[in-house]
């Protein structure tokens, strides 16, 4: 029996690539042009978009004065790098958004876990909070842009936003995760005489992992959403003021190349979790 | 027999002295075990089997240390068990193995939680999955094995810590008929072989019978003790495994009884 498992095992782990088949490089074949083919349909949906961007106000179907033109962006960007409304270079204003994320999202994950360790140690306190946490989550946080900004002032009410979009929903998320390890998994630690402590670290927390990448995915969006909202009441600086001054003066070459750059953020946090998450999972 | 009542706490691993376990919940509470006493003697290969949901598990929950009887007590080498102790090993129903640790990490989960010196359970480890034909896995994780091999990483994962007394808590009725034949005839041999005390609890009369050396049966809840049947099949001259017990002329007689005494009615 043993000597079965092993072959099945030894099997599966060396892969059925060993004897190839007419049929499988057929399969192979397949497989790489429907993938192909969809990543070719992605860049089409793309060049559609643009293109219509562009000639739609060239025709002045629609009003140019409304929506920029995307030719438009790349040179307002090299003239925003010298200087912006504000002085500053559009990098400035840029890197500015992008601490205040990070910044809003890091204390998120890391107050957020705390607050779920916190929550999972002491049930009691959990069944306390419960109604609270699920109203503070409920609640539409931009609604608070006025008063963290006259608690906190200009800078920290966006780090404020930032943090207060993303806190509540994380620390639901990994209280569920914490929530949903399997009983038996604890039951087994504790056979072994585990504290509460050593179940924590060595049972909940990495039985989780898949929740805090979750999480983190869901913050990386939410915490830009408050930064930029935060930025629209209070900032000098940063692409939330940008768009909000853009908007307000109606020069569309600055909103559409904040938001492109924004865009461009969001993109690149979205690939940096995605490998942290492919790293993290190739043990699972 | 003056010194018996001594010489019997001392010769026993395992005693149960009027246990009663009752769950409270809001809507009234639950006689899980009522008036259960049983002695397990050390190197005893014991069964259990009962009705489902007649506190069978729950009696090796209580063993184990992870809950406290609400009446009467649990001994353990003479001494009354408060809380998990390093004697006992338990298997659990699925091997619950972490699927974030490789099966080295996870046969050494135990001993890591119990602050052994870890080297020699590392050794210890990897001597023991050896033996149990996962030297080539050790590395591995557990999704990548199949079920009859996690489950044999489970056993070395409990008998890493090198218990005395193995609870075992139908460790094999999650895995397929074929696997589960071949893997308790596996596992049996070992625990034999070790000379540990064992304590078997499983809804398989077939089981139990090519298994243990004594089958106690448990009544439907308040599970109480029913009966006890010693099993002896005719060995011939050949020790008998799980397997080839089965095969005994006394196994189908012992099946019927212990059937009887079940009593089981399929309720439509």
């Amino acid at each position: 029996m043993s000597k079965v498992d092993v072959a099945i095992a030894a099997d599966a782990a060396s892969g059925v690539r060993r004897g190839v088949s007419p049929q499988y490089r057929d399969w192979l074949r397949r497989e790489r042009r429907s993938r192909l083919a969809v990543r070719a349909v992605q860049l089409a949906i793309l060049a559609v978009c643009l293109v219509l961007w562009e000639v739609l106000p060239r025709e002045q179907i629609v009003n140019p004065l409304f929506t920029s033109y995307p030719s438009a962006i790349w040179p307002t960007f090299l003239q925003m790098l010298k200087s912006t409304p504000q002085q500053a270079s559009i990098l400035t204003h840029a890197a500015s958004t992008i601490l205040a994320t990070v910044i809003g999202f890091t204390a998120a994950m890391v107050i957020g876990t705390a607050i779920a360790a916190a929550l999972w140690w002491w049930n009691g306190l959990y069944r306390v909070l419960d109604p609270y946490l699920v109203v503070a989550n409920a609640m539409p946080k931009t609604a608070f842009v006025p008063i963290f900004y006259i608690w906190l002032g200009a800078t920290l009410s966006i780090y404020g936003m930032s943090l207060a979009i993303s806190l509540f929903v994380t620390v639901l998320m990994i209280y569920g995760g914490f929530q949903g390890i399997d009983p038996n998994k604890i039951k087994l630690a504790q056979t072994f005489g585990a504290s509460k402590a050593q179940i924590l670290v060595k049972v909940v927390l990495p039985g989780s992992v898949p929740t805090l990448i979750a999480a983190l995915k869901v913050n990386a969006g939410l915490s830009l959403v408050g930064v930029i909202v935060g930025e629209f009441q209070s900032a000098n600086l940063g692409l939330g003021y940008l768009i909000q001054y853009g908007g307000q003066v109606f020069k569309m070459n600055i909103v559409m190349t904040s938001v492109t750059i924004l865009a461009i953020v969001s993109s690149l946090m979205y690939l940096g979790i995605s490998w942290l998450e492919a790293a993290v999972m190739r043990r699972r | 027999m003056p010194a018996s009542a001594a010489e019997a706490a001392r010769s026993s691993a395992v005693e149960l002295r009027d246990v009663g376990l009752r769950y409270f919940g809001r809507d009234g509470e639950t006689e899980a075990l009522k008036n259960v006493s049983l002695t397990f003697a050390p190197g005893e290969f014991a069964a259990i089997i009962g009705p489902s949901g007649c506190g069978k598990s729950t009696l090796l929950s209580l063993i184990s240390g992870v809950i406290a009887p609400t009446e009467g007590s649990v001994l353990i080498d003479g001494r009354p068990v408060q809380g998990p102790s390093r004697k006992v090993g338990y298997m659990l129903q699925q091997d619950y193995l972490f699927e974030w640790r490789t099966i080295l990490e996870n046969a050494v989960l135990g001993a890591e939680i119990q602050g052994l010196p870890m080297a020699q359970a590392r050794e210890r480890a990897i001597q023991l999955l050896t033996r149990y034909g996962l030297g080539q896995f050790l590395h591995h994780l557990p999704r990548q094995l199949s079920g009859g091999m996690r489950q044999r990483a489970a056993l070395a994962r409990t008998l890493c810590t090198e218990p005395d007394i193995v609870l075992l808590d139908e460790p094999f009725s999650a895995l397929d008929s074929q696997t589960r034949l071949a893997l308790a005839d596996e596992i049996g041999e070992i625990l034999k072989r070790a000379a540990k005390t064992v304590i078997l609890v499983t809804h398989d009369i077939g089981e139990a019978i090519s298994m243990a050396e004594r089958v106690i049966v448990m009544s439907r809840r308040p599970g109480q003790v029913k009966s006890n049947h010693p099993i002896r099949l005719a060995a011939g001259n050949e020790r008998l495994t799980p397997l080839t017990a089965r095969n005994a002329p006394e196994f189908n007689d012992y099946f019927r009884t212990l059937w009887q005494e079940l009593d089981i009615n399929v309720q439509g």
